[in-house]
């Protein structure tokens, strides 16, 4: 039997309160929030996150990672492999991109699922459109992961127990590569397209489980046309209460994420031998069914979907158009920083993307690690405490000012490093931090990515993680 | 294995320092030719006649040709040097050693960097191809978190000690007010200091050194040969220098109140010069004071008063020009300017006026006439990963 053996997801922290776009953009907006990835988030960050999450809580090591998005960090060259090393996999775990469409994700989910050794699936997602777009205040940003494998490799929470699928060429929504927006069709066709595919899979789907609709407990739609979300989810048949809440008010879409992290949503709100139908409307109409076994009562998620959704900051309109590319801002007038040496970073990649430092022989931790020092120490998971801070007006950053502390860890080792995720007037010396995954900037088309420090918050606050 | 140092065996016989400022109109060669002329001229020596060169500068040229060529130089030795901000001392360093082991006979010590070319505020390090996980922080920032970190350890108020920072810079203005050669030449208050908005920390622009181009140079002998050339010769009394290890950044006992490479350096440097009771020996001293919570911090660091009092001197006037060791008669960094590469030759001119009696009456220091001997300190890096130098000049062979 396949399954799921573990979840982690990512929200970033800020969210934007829709009704404040139209003042500015002239139109659009609407009700509630949705969800900003910091400007030093990516795809790629945001899924190391989720991924780290999901990785911490199984016992089951990977052996291959898929990685899915639209908002690719990078052409031509993986992404995956930065996930990879952030993760510290073996070299022996092989890591691919199944990028570019929404439904790339849901194709990654269930090409692991025929795979015979686990695997982890990691989606993320940015998702904008032009100022004042339906895209871009019902879209968010979000990243998912899922570790699967059979119950003879780990513990399942979750038996996946059947699928079904109908695909069909038709244009709904479509972008050109390197376009900031996608366009759309009118919105009748797409939906009519959706709701003709989606009784073929979910009657195959049903059928290989030999259930009824009505034996649903927790039905997931996710897919790229909101609309056809809302009324697919109400014409299969489950029940009205069945129906997992699409986050569409607090969080918004999160295009290739959202199949994943509406899906870890139902299965915290699961309990044991309850099923879950996941439905993705995407080019088409895919569904998996899971059944929850006992061992999902006694996981618990670093971070649950919900915790995230609860505890954020607000960003301005303004800032989140800048973020996006959208509003061009004066860049800080210092230099703009070089790229990364690719060969210095190739070795040092244990620090710059695993964070692993190094002991002395008196117990002092190095970081970045010592050449002279035999015992290397993974930092990631550490918290610390912030000994004294300072906020740096005048160095280079995309977000000023930039918050810097000197953090002390917990079992020791002491580093200053940027802090991200803050308001200014929030950071205090003694403040509890723990380390995320970041780019710093952007440099030659290179992503600089390294870890920064962030306030420790919301549920799993000093004993989620290790 | 231990520090000797080289006291009494070299003397400063000539130097030349250039004004400080935005030279707009004056690139690398013109500030070299210029204080390197003034140098000769001081020394009465002709250039051919120096036997080796050392130029310090961190970044505006490579290779002792950076020299060599403007100065038209035949055949002579000539390395350029570079130790973060204590470039220039370390180029005095090199030539004093030189001399003194007997290499040559005649050296020269200069220091230059042209810092106004970059269309940037501020000074940039020319960027090492490297791994991009290197701190980005400005070095404002870094020092700022000394102030804090101060108040907090020996209970004073963070209004009050804002209050003392800007006593630091306002004594350093109304010094550099004084000085022909200094970048600004404007007192300031204390009042008009502390209503300054912050752009690192608590500091504000004023709170940081003068960004400025400009150039000085020193010309060494043996000792015994100095009175050849002139009168009045500055003995080198002690030469000693640290470079930190980087552990401040990672120790986790480290509290950002004092500079433990600097600590190390004055202890050696005493020694060397044979100096028990630097308040009460040092006639002055021209530290590196490159934000206003830097020179606080030296004060304790040198020796000059007891931990925790630096703030309650400085409000006292005790290094005032006035004062009773006189601390940065020439402005410091903060008025003077700083052009790396220069600033610790910079530091060794003023103290080859003061102490020579050439400064005018009405920069003179109090203690004139009353004690010989000048301490420069000159630093480079950040708390907990710095670089460190301290001479000790004088006047008298004893």
């Amino acid at each position: 039997m396949k399954g799921i053996l573990s979840w982690g997801t990512h929200l970033p922290y800020r969210r934007l309160d829709r009704s404040t776009i139209a003042a500015v953009a002239g139109t659009g907006g609407g009700k509630g929030t949705r969800s900003v990835a910091s400007f030093d988030e990516d795809a790629t960050t945001m899924g190391v996150e989720a991924a780290r999450s999901a990785v911490e809580r199984s016992t089951v090591a990977p052996e291959s990672l898929w990685f899915s998005t639209v908002a690719v960090p990078y052409l031509d060259k993986t992404n995956a492999t930065t996930i990879h090393a952030a993760l510290r996999l073996g070299s022996h775990v092989a890591a691919f991109d199944a990028n570019g469409s929404v439904k790339s994700a849901v194709g990654a989910l269930h090409a692991a699922l025929s795979m015979d050794a686990p695997a982890l699936v990691v989606s993320s997602d940015l998702r904008s459109g032009l100022p004042g777009s339906t895209d871009e205040s019902a879209g968010g940003d979000g990243a998912a992961a899922l570790l699967v494998g059979s119950s003879s490799q780990g513990v399942l929470l979750a038996e996946y127990i059947a699928r079904g699928t109908a695909t069909e060429e038709f244009l709904d929504r479509w972008r050109t590569p390197g376009d900031n927006r996608s366009k759309l069709w009118e919105e009748r066709f797409g939906e009519t397209r959706y709701a003709a595919l989606a009784p073929t899979a979910w009657a195959a789907a049903l059928a290989q489980a030999g259930l009824q609709a009505s034996d649903i407990d927790h039905l997931v739609v996710a897919g790229t046309h909101d609309r056809a979300n809302t009324s697919i989810a109400r014409s299969l048949g489950a029940r009205t209460e069945a129906v997992v809440d699409s986050l569409a008010t607090t969080v918004g879409n999160t295009g290739a994420a959202h199949p994943a992290l509406l899906l870890a949503s139902a299965l915290e709100s699961a309990t044991p031998s309850q099923v879950i139908a996941l439905v993705v409307l995407a080019d088409g109409v895919e569904v998996m069914i899971f059944r929850t076994t006992d061992a999902l009562a006694s996981y618990e998620p670093r971070r649950t979907v919900a915790a995230q959704v609860n505890s954020v900051g607000s960003i301005t309109y303004g800032r989140f158009l800048a973020w996006r590319g959208m509003l061009t801002v004066d860049p800080p007038r210092r230099p703009e920083p070089s790229r990364p040496s690719a060969t210095a970073t190739g070795r040092s990649r244990d620090w710059k993307f695993g964070f692993v430092g190094s002991v002395d022989d008196e117990g002092e931790v190095h970081m970045p690690p010592s050449r002279l020092d035999s015992e290397r120490r993974a930092m990631a998971d550490a918290h610390g405490t912030i000994v004294t801070y300072t906020l740096d007006k005048l160095s280079y950053s995309l977000n000023p000012p930039l918050v810097f502390a000197v953090v002390d860890f917990d079992h020791g080792g002491r580093l200053p490093i940027e802090l991200t995720d803050v308001d200014a007037a929030e950071v205090a010396i003694g403040g509890r931090v723990e380390m995320t995954f970041r780019k710093l900037f952007t440099a030659d088309g290179v992503h600089n990515y390294f870890w920064k420090a962030r306030p420790i918050r919301g549920e799993h606050q000093e004993n989620g993680a290790s | 294995m231990a520090s000797h140092g080289i006291k009494n065996r070299v003397a400063i016989i000539g130097m030349g320092c250039t004004r400080f400022t935005e030279h707009w109109d004056k690139g690398l060669d013109d500030l070299l030719i210029e204080s390197s002329d003034l140098a000769f001229k001081s020394a009465g020596i002709a250039k051919q006649d120096i036997d080796a060169y050392w130029l310090g500068t961190a970044q505006s040229a490579m290779s002792g040709i950076a020299l060599a060529r403007p100065l038209q130089l035949q055949g002579k030795p000539v390395t350029r040097v570079e130790n973060y901000c204590a470039t220039g001392s370390e180029a005095l360093r090199q030539a004093c050693y030189a001399v003194a082991s007997g290499a040559y006979d005649s050296a020269m010590a200069i220091g230059a960097e042209k810092v106004k070319d970059s269309g940037m505020q501020g000074l940039n390090a020319f960027p090492v191809p490297n791994d991009g996980t290197a701190r980005t922080l400005t070095a404002a920032a870094m020092f700022s978190m000394v102030a804090p970190a101060y108040a907090q350890k020996y209970g004073v108020d963070r209004a009050d000690l804002k209050r003392v920072l800007a006593r630091i810079a306002s004594k350093n203005h109304a010094n550099g007010a004084k000085n022909p050669l200094a970048q600004f030449r404007k007192e300031m208050s204390v009042e008009q200091l502390c209503a300054m908005p912050a752009v690192a920390g608590d500091l504000s622009v004023f709170d940081c050194a003068g960004v400025a181009d400009g150039s000085a140079a020193a010309i060494v002998v043996r000792a015994e040969d100095a009175h050849k050339y002139t009168d009045k010769p500055l003995y080198i009394k002690a030469l000693s220098m640290v470079a930190g290890n980087g552990s401040g950044l990672m120790d986790p006992s480290y509290d950002y109140t004092t500079f433990p490479e600097i600590v190390q350096c004055a202890a050696d440097a005493y020694a060397q010069a044979g100096i028990t009771d630097p308040r009460n020996q040092l006639a002055m001293a021209e530290v590196h004071d490159c934000f206003t919570p830097t020179e606080l911090v030296l004060m304790e660091d040198l020796g000059f008063c007891p931990r925790g009092t630096a703030w309650s001197e400085i409000n006292n006037g005790s290094f005032d020009l006035d004062g009773d060791l006189p601390v940065n008669p020439d402005g410091g960094l903060k008025s003077f300017g700083h052009p790396v590469g220069a600033s610790g030759l910079r530091m060794m001119y003023e103290a080859w006026l003061q102490l020579r009696g050439e400064a005018p009456l009405e920069r003179r220091i109090s203690t004139y006439g009353k004690r010989n001997l000048a301490l420069t300190h000159n630093l480079g890096g950040y708390p907990g990963e710095m670089v460190s130098f301290i001479s000790i000049l004088g006047t008298e062979l004893d």
